[in-house]
């Protein structure tokens, strides 16, 4: 077995909560080391209070096996994710699927003038008509705006 | 238990019981975005403690679950800050904002310090509150002027002061304009009746079928 053969594994394995992106794509694979039939992959939250972080870890354990190792899960509750990880391809297909893609995170912490600001583009028409609704929304990763210029809502990535 | 496990939990109680008490919004909150923004926070905030949890329990060889929801009230190293009940929107802004900026000058501490277990994860919980102090400051913002609110205010600050140890405390005086020497600090280690009305739920499931996976 290769740590690729694993790497292409893991990019099967769809977010629990939002399906369109793998996790790979997200980010939150760091590593992978094989030794013989043991993998060890390191594997970095999104947000710790995430629901779907323990179904990742099961489907992460369950492709392993499929391929006839030994997985070993090793979380890694430090900072090093961030939504600057998550891969372009993830990032268009966030956007296809209708959740804006999280804006590069600045050099300073996210500001609520950054919140309100015009950067953010309407995942549907493209307009950067819009406006801050929400800074929370239904999952711990998603802010809820509203664009001006096609009339609906829409939810945008968190930067982290 | 060394001092490295007690100021675990006294970070993670302080989340766990916010957690909770911010969760108590969800379905009452004043309007529908603020449904949702108390939901997801309080998420946010048990995370945390789930997360801090576990640094703990490696050490004091246990697991998170116990930790959260196995002690008898009177051993939870919670401030009173977070056990109080309050089902006032000015309190409860209140509440929020200075927990946030007592979180965010404890946070920093912990991110510089030498634990770098610690310092990591408190790192990227610092990522998150980044959110929950926008939302604090934009509500404590829209309120400032309000006698109710700044009454409030008045009134939690000297619980909020016991959220930060000691030689922090006048750092957390210049970011809130408040003053240290104006006030009583309402140290941890004693608890509300409130706290044991909140356990008593919080535990009920639990307890109810001990050991059982749920």
């Amino acid at each position: 077995m290769t740590a690729a053969a694993v790497w292409a594994a893991l990019d099967e394995i769809p977010d629990p909560e939002i399906p369109v992106i793998s996790l790979v794509d997200l980010g939150v694979v760091r590593d992978v080391a094989v030794d013989g039939a043991h993998v060890r992959i390191e594997f970095t939250p999104t947000f710790l209070g995430c629901p779907a972080l323990e179904v990742m870890r099961r489907a992460m354990e369950e492709k392993v096996e499929a391929l006839g190792g030994e997985p070993e899960v090793a979380v890694i509750q430090d900072d090093s994710w961030s939504t600057d990880r998550i891969s372009p391809a993830g990032r268009e297909k966030l956007r296809e699927a209708g959740l804006a893609p999280p804006a590069p995170r600045a050099a300073g912490a996210t500001t609520l003038v950054q919140l309100q600001s015009k950067a953010f583009r309407c995942p549907y028409c493209g307009s950067t008509e819009t406006r801050l609704e929400n800074i929370f929304g239904p999952t711990p990763c998603r802010s809820i705006r509203w664009c001006e210029s096609c009339r609906q809502p829409f939810e945008q990535f968190k930067t982290i | 238990m060394s001092a490295r496990a007690q100021r675990l939990l006294e970070l993670a109680d302080d989340e766990l019981i916010l957690g909770w008490r911010d969760s108590e919004w969800t379905g009452i909150a004043p309007t529908l975005e603020e449904d949702v923004a108390f939901s997801s926070i309080a998420q946010n905030e048990i995370g945390h403690a789930r997360a801090l949890y576990e640094l703990a329990a490696t050490e004091l060889g246990t697991d998170a679950d116990a930790l959260a929801f196995d002690r008898q009230p009177d051993e939870y190293r919670c401030a009173q800050l977070v056990e109080l009940r309050l089902m006032d929107w000015a309190h409860t802004i209140a509440r929020r904002y200075l927990y946030e900026e007592a979180d965010r000058v404890r946070l920093e501490a912990l991110k510089a310090g030498d634990d770098a277990e610690l310092a990591g994860l408190a790192a990227k919980i610092d990522r998150e509150e980044t959110y929950h102090r926008l939302h604090a400051e934009m509500w404590a913002g829209r309120l400032r002027d309000e006698p109710r609110f700044r009454s409030a205010i008045e009134e939690l600050w000297p619980y909020a002061l016991a959220v930060v140890d000691e030689g922090q405390r006048a750092e957390l005086a210049r970011r809130t304009g408040l003053s240290v020497d104006s006030t009583q600090t309402v140290q941890r280690g004693q608890h509300t009746p409130e706290l044991a009305e909140l356990w008593n739920e919080m535990t009920e499931v639990r307890r109810s079928a001990p050991g059982a996976t749920w």
